[in-house]
């Protein structure tokens, strides 16, 4: 557990070093979407029963922690792995090699509730005010959780950034669109809505939206997201064990 | 003390290291020498257990590498030969760090990284971004970084590439005072002047095995004291005596000097047996 509470340290301490910029760059997309989709396009436009400023808000925020997780985490690991060389001398160091996953993870988890927290307050200028409980928070956290989780295994996969670049194209930027984040799924046919289903991100932002529009909440939707939070926690321990060959 | 057993590493069809047997006793200053590709980093990697050998045992103090890997990682203190600093963290930041790494409490790893920034004279740097230091003051933090645990194996793989004479006589001086200390230190370099000046003993390594352990003044003894250096090659002798005659012999320009760890280097490298 020591090795966990050192990394989220380091985190802490990077974090304090850039909170302008991390700050100001977590807030720049998202305000762009509420302004071009919310204001621009969906100003008299109503969604499921709701405004859709109201409705795209919760998939912003899924979109947004699910963006930051990943890229917090999948940059760090990369950039320490390929550019500084410096993943290595965790590896060399008396540690338990999962907690150094898991440490990682969890300070991408965080990061993801801290944007969320933000694209809330973002959302005030625009008129929309939720009142948001822990369950929106544990459901934010889970996201930024899974992804930061995807992030690291993707990190430690890949041969050089340009891989990264590919990975966020082809998976992070068409999830971001395509997850009931800016549209109800309801509208697609039938096979692609199946496919979007099976996506990690469709079920968080069903939940944040179902919480905060006062819809039903989907357990199954969680345990989805659970289930992704193993799958990719344990491929990014093993892909850690394999990097000391 | 590390005691090396048979230790085996390949890679497809190269073997990088090849059954080799070395022992290196407490407090010694020991060098690595040899060319690029002799498999002196993937030496270093198997015994700091980076990566597993195919074969062979690596024993520092009574630990066994592969079997209690975290109690010997406890021990050892790792400089590695790319600058691998915590680039977004200051000087004093990046020692914490490492010292949080290696097992000490935040507090411990404070009042640490205060001492190590005082014995390797980084108080102006102390909290400058690590991106912001020079070569010579980026290798210095490595080394203070690698202290941080106080390990009583120092591992240095070419500690002073890239750095300035100037910092590298500092950093020098610094290896020695910890080698005074009691930490055994095993380094590898390309710059015979730097093996000559702090290493007690060294092995020639090429082709994954050790072919000569010695001190300097043994493998230069080994080689012949006196050079004759003339364009075409170089001849090392036992005794002054002997160069003289060969020299008044030959119909060239010649150089006579003192042989050097260089001139053993470039030997091994070239194939000759000591």
């Amino acid at each position: 557990m020591r090795e966990v509470l050192t990394i989220l340290w380091r985190e802490w301490v990077f974090f304090r070093h850039r909170f302008v910029k991390i700050t100001t760059a977590q807030i720049v997309t998202p305000i762009l979407y509420l302004v071009a989709f919310g204001w621009g396009v969906g100003e008299n436009l109503q969604m499921d029963g709701n405004q859709y400023m109201s409705y795209i808000l919760p998939g912003v925020v899924a979109l947004t922690s699910m963006r930051t997780a990943f890229g917090a985490i999948s940059m760090r690991v990369s950039v320490t792995r390929l550019h500084e060389k410096s993943f290595e001398s965790y590896l060399a160091a008396p540690i338990q090699i999962h907690w150094l996953a898991i440490g990682h993870i969890l300070a991408g988890a965080l990061r993801g509730l801290y944007a969320s927290i933000l694209i809330l307050l973002v959302g005030i200028p625009f008129g929309v005010v939720y009142s948001v409980d822990i369950p929106f928070f544990l459901v934010c956290f889970t996201n930024g959780f899974m992804f930061a989780a995807l992030g690291f295994f993707a990190a430690m996969m890949i041969d050089t950034h340009y891989d990264m670049n590919r990975f966020t194209s082809f998976v992070i930027t068409p999830m971001a669109f395509l997850c009931g984040t800016f549209f109800s799924l309801k509208k697609l046919p039938w096979i692609l809505r199946h496919i979007i289903e099976l996506m990690p991100l469709t079920h968080s932002t069903r939940l944040l939206r179902a919480i905060v529009l006062g819809g039903r909440i989907e357990m199954f939707s969680f345990l989805v997201m659970v289930v992704y939070c193993v799958i990719f926690t344990l491929l990014s321990i093993r892909a850690c064990y394999e990097e000391v060959v | 003390m590390i005691r090396i057993d048979t230790l085996r590493k390949e890679y497809g069809d190269i073997v990088a290291v090849n059954d080799l047997s070395l022992s290196i006793q407490a407090g010694r200053f020991f060098g690595l020498l040899g060319p690029n590709g002799a498999g002196k980093t993937t030496l270093i990697r198997l015994m700091v257990g980076l990566i597993a050998p195919d074969s062979g045992e690596v024993h520092i103090d009574d630990y066994l590498i592969h079997r209690d890997a975290n109690d010997i990682k406890k021990r050892i203190g790792i400089v590695s030969q790319h600058i691998n600093l915590d680039k977004e963290l200051s000087v004093y930041e990046n020692m914490v760090f490492s010292g949080r790494m290696y097992g000490l409490s935040g507090k411990d790893s404070k009042v640490k990284a205060e001492e190590m920034v005082e014995f390797f004279g980084l108080q102006k740097h102390r909290d400058k971004i690590c991106k912001k230091l020079s070569g010579g003051m980026k290798r210095k933090l490595m080394i203070a970084k690698a202290l941080m645990h106080d390990p009583t194996v120092l591992f240095l793989d070419e500690p002073t590439v890239g750095v300035d004479a100037v910092a590298r006589r500092d950093i020098w001086r610094l290896l020695k005072e910890i080698n005074q200390k009691g930490t055994t230190i095993l380094l590898t370099t390309h710059y015979m002047e730097e093996a000559q000046n702090l290493c007690d003993e060294i092995g020639l390594m090429n082709s994954g095995q050790i072919l000569r352990k010695d001190t300097p003044e043994g493998l230069i003894s080994r080689l012949g004291e006196t050079a004759v250096e003339t364009d075409s090659e170089t001849k090392y002798f036992k005794d002054i005596q002997s160069a003289k005659t060969f020299a008044e012999g030959l119909s060239e320009m010649y150089t006579m000097r003192k042989t050097t760890l260089e001139d053993v280097f470039i030997s091994v490298s070239e194939g000759a047996t000591l």
